[in-house]
């Protein structure tokens, strides 16, 4: 069964959570083949019912003490700009769409999608072209992620600190 | 009478205000003499970077500046790429931090496992700024924040402070600087940009990438625009 998970972190993004359970998104997602969609709501104030959705099985919750597992179990997952959200996501290897909250100011944390997107990792859209993206997405074409490398780091600290 | 007594006053007040300004001058003159020779320590202190090898003695002893969420996950995979060699570790978290005790006690504990011996300790200190405080105010939680690393970071003497954005890294380090300048203990502060710092540096980053031994940043972008970081990819 194809899954579909939907995380906003620990922010509220009601414009996502209402774009992805609108009738039209529904129905990209179901020509995709996907068939249960699971929405991660955080702080917003939309917590959709489970039988409010006719087209896929629907599940949602405010949090959980990690998403590990919703990622794992997910074949697409889509989420806020969060770094949090992104890395944990790729580094999990699923393909990851990422919806800009346009109404934040000032964002920062849309620098990281921005990169990561220009490199291929992610697709990136806002909530009023989801459901266009989700009829024309080419998941196939995301390159995959290599983890970042620690160990430069402590090779370095080690040398500069005369560390034996 | 009369004029002589007024000669006389007159005499003592000129007396007593070019007495004043001699002794407003000479504290002015002080004054500035303390300042220059403060500024030329620091800046011999932050030169002596390079040189301060505190490996080469045996382990060294790190403070690490643990801030919320992410930044917390990110300097536990850091910590976790380091040797047995960095020990004692005293993490440092702000009071009102939930989440950070908990992630720092399960990768310690994780760490017991394979066999790495090593101390650490966790403690806290006041949060020097909460995400979109108002400038005026960040400045007094920020000195009042100081006001608790200087007494912690002088009782606990680290080698290394190893910090990577949030603002409690600021006083720690000024903390750690302060120990420099004085003589007491030269303490080198290693930053590392957070990977979400594509473009732009953090305020903590802006403020710390002058006085920081060792400034890693993890995209090229950021090691264009400040030419003495260190770029080594993404390490987190």
């Amino acid at each position: 069964m194809k899954r579909v998970f939907v995380t906003v972190g620990t922010t509220s993004f009601d414009d996502l959570i209402e774009r992805v359970t609108s009738p039209e998104a529904v129905q990209e997602l179901k020509a995709r083949g996907y068939q249960h969609l699971v929405l991660q709501v955080g702080q917003g104030s939309i917590l959709p019912d489970s039988d409010s959705c006719h087209e896929l099985t629907l599940e949602a919750f405010r949090f959980k003490d990690s998403i590990a597992e919703n990622i794992k179990c997910a074949d697409l997952v889509i989420s806020h700009a969060g770094a949090g959200s992104c890395l944990e996501t790729l580094g999990a290897g699923k393909p990851l769409l990422v919806v800009v909250n346009d109404k934040l100011m000032d964002n920062h944390q849309l620098e990281l999608a921005r990169q990561l997107h220009q490199n291929s990792h992610l697709l990136y859209c806002t909530p009023s072209t989801l459901t266009e993206t989700l009829k024309t997405m080419g998941l196939a074409v995301l390159s995959s992620f290599l983890p970042g490398q620690p160990k430069h780091f402590a090779d370095f600290l080690d040398r500069a600190l005369g560390v034996q | 009478m009369h004029n002589a007594f007024a000669l006389r006053s007159n005499w003592s007040k000129r007396v007593s205000v070019v007495a004043i300004m001699a002794v407003l001058l000479g504290l002015f003159t002080g004054f500035c003499f303390t300042v220059i020779c403060v500024i030329v320590r620091l800046l011999i202190v932050i030169r002596s970077g390079s040189k301060c090898k505190p490996g080469e003695k045996g382990p060294v002893c790190v403070l690490i500046v643990a801030g919320s969420g992410g930044h917390t996950t990110e300097i536990l995979r850091l910590m976790e790429s380091l040797s047995q060699s960095y020990s004692p570790r005293h993490y440092i978290i702000a009071d009102t931090d939930k989440m950070s005790e908990d992630k720092i006690r399960t990768f310690e504990n994780s760490k017991k496992d394979t066999g790495s011996k090593g101390q650490f300790t966790i403690q806290r200190i006041p949060r020097s700024r909460e995400v979109r405080q108002s400038w005026s105010s960040s400045v007094i939680s920020t000195l009042n924040a100081l006001l608790y690393a200087v007494p912690l970071v002088f009782r606990l003497r680290p080698d290394m402070v190893l910090c990577n954005g949030p603002g409690t890294c600021v006083p720690l380090c000024a903390a750690g600087l302060l120990l420099g300048l004085l003589g007491l203990k030269r303490v080198l502060l290693v930053y590392v940009e957070s990977i979400c710092r594509v473009e732009s540096l953090s305020l903590s980053g802006k403020i710390l990438y002058h006085i920081s031994d060792y400034f890693f940043v993890q995209w090229s972008t950021l090691k264009d625009k400040y030419p003495k970081s260190i770029y080594l990819g993404r390490i987190v």
